[in-house]
């Protein structure tokens, strides 16, 4: 079994000056990783992440991070990420490099970090600045034709962070829904940690192995952490909280109200259960106003399957 | 006649320049309101593609986000990101797409990456996203934006996503770029094509009410004006009906 503590988890395996990825395309974003990162005060780390959101907004605010690797930084549906836009434009509080792609140049590179390869192909960045400002994406000539193609190069950051529905206590992880990057991010990540809304039997994970995306064989720690995604949503369980993120486009353009906010709610809470109660306090009935309806799958026939003869002719 | 808002008459106009697509691309906001008014009028059959993975979806809400929930709940497929920018939109299966940016030239092209120099900029944009990709693969690109001389600049500060490149032809071809590129902009005031020739910019329909030079004076060169230059039919009622009653009863996008 790899059942640990967030706390564990993060001080077991997540050290100053290491590249993270904490990954979910606006689905399964693991704020309570980000918090317990910024709460045991990691710092000089890289954050790798697809689009950084709201929780590297945070962290990069309480000075966890040096450098930011990514493809699309804003708040989804909202506007700008303010804090990484005072970091890049104003050095506030401390400067903050930037290694920038496009989208599917960032899958590209989970690919091939995931799969042992040099580099990956892509065709993109043609009549593109991105290229100019980031000599990590080059051209080579394609063997096969006369033409070049873009590549980049792999991405394995030294831990991936998983945020899923339900995982056994190996780490078998299950979810359903938008899947995002995150299988090949975290088979291209050095250590893995997922983090669960539930810990079920090993016979649940097995009743649908198409369902696993993550096996045992990769993962270093299992975290049990209902609610651990908010304000993002975990399909199935909870919705998006969209009044934090529209209340976060207001905190985040003051870094005096950014620093009361991440003493309030990180700082000053002692875990992400303290966080959850501090929530259920200011708002009873949150879990009901961002409860699902139900909307179940059909189930399915995997078979049983009995011994054939097997014919030695 | 029935008064309609800016942002009605954009999606209107979006939503008709779908006629007779089949496989869309979509963007949250403006475009989201336009496709799924697309889809009860004039494009039925029409399957909603979004970034975040999925195919044929059929929300129930306003979507929040491109990742919204709801996108996945009663779609006909859910897919993984690398599976959707590789399967769906590089192997070419998008025919229109749409997209929006801080800063767009009269060849189309798109920047949303920085205001001023890259190394220290005035305003950090949010990057390419996607769009860099889908500028690239798409079939055809519609755009979506508000009419300003900030937005329709003379030169960008930075090239996110090719659009017509210089003008040149054939240059998005020599360059290997398998889409057709930008075809079409809607905006608030009226709405251009891209003239043939030069793969410029051409005014060719103009809001009712908005006059040539109105457009000019949002927009930092001379622009081309199509010689049969027309007014567009106002958004129809039932049109308005379906925007306020059925895609966005709150006017989050469309007020």
């Amino acid at each position: 079994m790899k059942i640990l503590t967030m706390k564990e988890a993060i001080a077991r395996h997540v050290h100053d000056g290491d590249s993270v990825a904490i990954e979910g395309f606006t689905a399964f974003i693991c704020s309570a990783a980000a918090h317990e990162i910024i709460r045991q005060r990691r710092c000089d780390l890289t954050l790798c992440r697809m689009t950084p959101d709201l929780v590297y907004d945070q962290m990069i605010a309480a000075g966890c991070a040096s450098k930011l690797v990514f493809s699309y930084a804003g708040n989804p549906g909202v506007g700008p990420l303010h804090c990484i836009r005072r970091a890049v434009e104003k050095d506030d509080p401390h400067p903050l490099e930037i290694e920038e792609y496009s989208h599917y140049g960032m899958i590209c590179r989970y690919i091939a970090g995931s799969s042992g390869l040099p580099f990956y192909p892509l065709r993109s960045y043609l009549g593109s600045d991105l290229p100019r400002v980031n000599p990590r994406i080059r051209f080579v000539d394609n063997p096969y034709g006369d033409d070049r193609i873009a590549v980049v190069p792999p991405l394995n950051p030294d831990v991936a962070i998983i945020h899923a529905q339900r995982a056994d206590g190996n780490g078998n992880t299950q979810m359903w829904g938008f899947r995002g990057v995150q299988k090949e991010a975290a088979f291209a990540a050095k250590t893995v940690i997922v983090v669960v809304e539930e810990i079920v039997d090993e016979a649940v994970i097995r009743s649908d192995p198409n369902l696993t995306i993550i096996p045992e064989l990769i993962v270093d720690a299992v975290v049990l952490q209902p609610y651990g995604a908010h304000p993002s949503y975990v399909q199935g369980y909870y919705d998006r909280d969209n009044k934090f993120y529209l209340a976060w486009d207001r905190i985040s353009r003051d870094p005096e109200k950014v620093g009361a906010w991440l003493d309030e709610w990180v700082h000053a809470t002692v875990d992400w259960e303290h966080y959850v109660d501090k929530l259920q306090k200011e708002e009873p009935a949150i879990w009901e106003r961002l409860a699902p309806g139900e909307n179940l799958s059909e189930p399915l026939n995997y078979g049983r399957y009995a011994a054939q003869e097997v014919n030695h002719d | 006649m029935t008064d309609y808002t800016p942002s009605e008459f954009m999606i209107a106009q979006s939503a008709r320049a779908l006629a007779g697509e089949r496989i869309v691309f979509v963007g949250v906001g403006l475009p989201n309101i336009a496709c799924n008014l697309a889809k009860r009028t004039v494009a039925p059959d029409l399957e909603l593609v979004y970034e975040s993975g999925v195919f044929g979806a059929r929300p129930e809400r306003l979507p929040l986000s491109i990742g919204d929930p709801t996108l996945v709940s009663g779609a006909k497929s859910v897919c993984s990101s690398a599976e959707l920018f590789s399967l769906y939109l590089q192997a070419g299966r998008i025919e229109v797409a749409f997209l929006g940016a801080a800063q767009i030239d009269k060849f189309g092209n798109l920047n949303t990456t920085v205001i001023g120099d890259y190394a220290k900029p005035k305003v950090r944009l949010p990057g390419s996203g996607g769009a860099c990709e889908i500028a690239t693969h798409a079939q055809k690109v519609f755009m979506i934006a508000r009419l300003s001389k900030r937005t329709f600049v003379e030169t960008l500060d930075f090239y996110t996503s090719p659009g017509h490149l210089n003008g040149r032809e054939g240059e998005r071809a020599a360059l290997g770029i398998p889409g057709s590129g930008p075809q079409l902009i809607v905006t608030d005031m009226a709405l251009f094509g891209f003239e043939r020739e030069s793969r410029e910019m051409i005014l060719t329909v103009l809001r009712p009410g908005v006059t040539v030079k109105d457009v000019q004076d949002q927009i930092s060169w001379p622009v081309r004006v199509a010689p049969d230059i027309r007014d567009a039919d106002p958004p129809t009622a039932e049109e308005l009906r379906l925007i306020r009653e059925e895609l966005d009863p709150d006017g989050m996008y469309s007020k």
